[in-house]
């Protein structure tokens, strides 16, 4: 037998994946799947999942509520779908927030002489590192009432001489959009800084060689190169914002719910598994959709696991 | 040299980033010296030293620990401590455990043909492209089903009724940390000159001796930074473990985030500022050792 497995090449491959490919489809495709069966099921009154077939969680998402005016049976209520198309637009906005931000970072780190270019990457991983729920917190400290940044707005003001009156930050949308910034910011930074770094210096002596000014250069030269960056930045941002409820929940003090803070409320408030399950499979065809139609776009940059 | 090196817009828009990703951490680390109990508004530095801790309203006047006080409050907190020892127990068993199997697998997935190939590396990206809460949820069911039919098939009742807690948790962190285990280990087997091994091959070492002697001294630091980055994943982790955790397995993310939701107090500042030092002092030694290596390999 131990001599049979010494030649079979292919079975020693199959026993060496094995542990990972069982630990994996347990764990993440059997769950899936069950999601998907349970997204039919119904709710019992005691917040259990009751097993059959129907489409009133999907049909509940769109829209069609029973929850409607005396006399009606069916009605259309749109809160589901402004909760999808309110965390699809964060999502954007936050993408599109964060290249703006990381992509004069990552540039700068890359055109760095090398020995101070690991100091600066450093400082990027230190709040990498530093843990999800503190980076929430951090900035309920700045932005409350009272906090850092009213305190310096209005210190300033007091000197100019103006009448500033605090400004309400905290508890508002713009509140979850910064934070959700400040939290994926990191994940773009550091897969733009990758594809940045592999472009040869020649490229740009050729540019300037030709006659290329500066913003040419740019234009003709990195930029296009740093694409595979950009995408696998937007792969890393774009999911889990789509996905993350703390931040909203935190920061947007339950006035911005998103489809996280959804499928959490009925796993545990609302005890409503069977509803959530639903909601929980569109947002991820929701993300498949736009991840598949945005890489097939531009393409999938190995760049995703440098970061 | 290119003509925009120098760029000074370039360098303003770096600072200001910089500026934008440490002042929340800096406001942060500030207030875990407040005076104020309420923590609302920033009431001056704690600074008379004292016997015992003297309170004026909300606000601490003098304490034996002076602008410590927090710190020293915190110490004295169990919870904490005991969030902070289910956070390493639980991230250390499933950066061993992650790290073995996941090593494994990038060896299979490298040097080995085997029929279930593509489905194996498949399935390392699901958790790139799915978000984390689906899979949160997904587990959360897995279990809470499975619990609820063996706790009714086998008439399971009191301590002996199956349910969420470490082990869950454990279980379910190791299922998300091993693709990138995997994948890390992976990439730097790709860059591996196979010679070697086949030289000691020739020269009578049977395959276990090569693996231990010759491929695993070559691909360690890859594997040491596959756990490291299994270790923090697992330290750092929120969403998995909220939806897999269950009475006396909180821990720490688990338990800042209660705080944050009730009455915050300086003490989830001093917390913070633990722990991002914690961190600080990790990225540190691993930005000397990533040094040192590219030295030597220079």
């Amino acid at each position: 037998m131990l001599k049979r497995l010494r030649e079979n090449k292919s079975a020693q491959g199959t026993l060496l994946a094995l542990p990972t490919t069982i630990w994996l489809f347990v764990l993440l495709i059997v769950p899936l799947f069950l999601t998907l069966v349970v997204s039919f099921g119904g709710r019992s009154p005691d917040g259990n999942v009751i097993f059959k077939f129907t489409l009133d969680n999907y049909a509940r998402l769109i829209g069609f509520s029973t929850d409607c005016a005396a006399g009606q049976s069916t009605c259309f209520d749109p809160l589901y779908l402004q909760i999808l198309w309110r965390s699809l637009t964060l999502a954007f906005n936050t993408t599109v927030l964060v290249i703006l931000l990381a992509y004069p970072l990552a540039y700068f780190i890359a055109r760095a002489n090398p020995k101070q270019r690991s100091t600066y990457l450093f400082m990027v991983l230190i709040p990498l590192w530093t843990n999800f729920v503190i980076r929430v917190y951090a900035w309920m400290v700045l932005l409350r009432k009272e906090g850092a940044i009213n305190i310096i707005i209005g210190t300033i003001a007091h000197w100019l001489g103006f009448n500033f009156v605090p400004l309400e930050m905290l508890y508002t949308p713009g509140a979850v959009l910064v934070g959700m910034v400040y939290e994926f910011l990191p994940f773009m930074i550091l897969p733009i800084y990758t594809s940045l770094e592999k472009i040869d210096n020649s490229l740009y002596e050729a540019a300037a060689d030709l006659g290329a000014n500066a913003s040419k250069t740019f234009a003709k030269v990195t930029l296009p190169l740093s694409m595979p960056g950009v995408v696998a930045g937007t792969i890393l941002v774009f999911i889990p914002v789509m996905g993350t409820f703390i931040v909203s929940d935190i920061l947007g003090g339950r006035q911005v719910i998103l489809v996280g803070n959804l499928i959490q409320r009925q796993f545990l408030d609302a005890r409503d598994p069977a509803f959530g399950s639903a909601a929980s499979l569109i947002l991820m065809v929701l993300t498949l959709i736009v991840t598949y139609f945005y890489t097939r776009k531009f393409g999938f940059g190995e760049e995703i696991v440098a970061a | 040299m290119n003509p925009h090196r120098r760029a000074p817009l370039v360098r303003l828009a770096a600072f200001l980033v910089y500026v934008f990703l440490y002042a929340p951490i800096i406001g942060l680390i500030l207030y875990s010296f407040n005076a104020s109990r309420t923590n609302v508004t920033f009431e001056g530095f704690i600074t008379s030293f004292s016997e015992n801790t003297q309170m004026d309203g909300s606000l601490v006047v003098s304490s034996p620990c002076g602008p410590f006080h927090w710190y020293c409050d915190l110490a004295k907190n169990d919870d904490v401590m005991a969030a902070a020892g289910n956070t390493l127990k639980i991230a250390i068993i499933a950066t061993l455990i992650s790290t073995i199997i996941g090593t494994m697998s990038a060896i299979a997935l490298q040097r080995y043909d085997f029929k279930i190939k593509p489905f194996s590396q498949l399935a390392l990206y699901i958790p790139i492209v799915i978000p984390e809460i689906v899979m949160g949820i997904g587990v959360l069911t897995l279990f809470s089903q499975l619990f609820t039919w063996a706790n009714t098939a086998f008439n399971l009742s009191g301590d002996a009724r199956l349910s969420m807690g470490i082990a869950t948790v454990t279980i379910s962190h190791i299922a998300f940390m091993v693709p990138f285990v995997t994948l890390v280990v992976q990439a730097r087997l790709q860059g591996f000159d196979k010679s070697f091994e086949e030289a000691a091959m020739d020269l009578g070492a049977n395959e276990w001796t090569t693996f231990r002697r010759v491929t695993l001294p070559m691909i360690l630091p890859g594997v040491l930074s596959g756990g490291l980055l299994a270790f923090t994943l697992s330290l750092d982790d929120f969403v998995i473990t909220f939806f897999t955790n269950g009475p006396g397995s909180t821990t720490l993310p688990i338990y800042v985030y209660g705080l944050l939701r009730r009455i915050i107090t300086p003490q989830v500042n001093a917390l913070s500022t633990v722990w991002i030092l914690v961190v600080f002092l990790a990225v540190l030694a691993l930005h000397i050792l990533q040094n040192r290596e590219s030295k030597e390999r220079a």
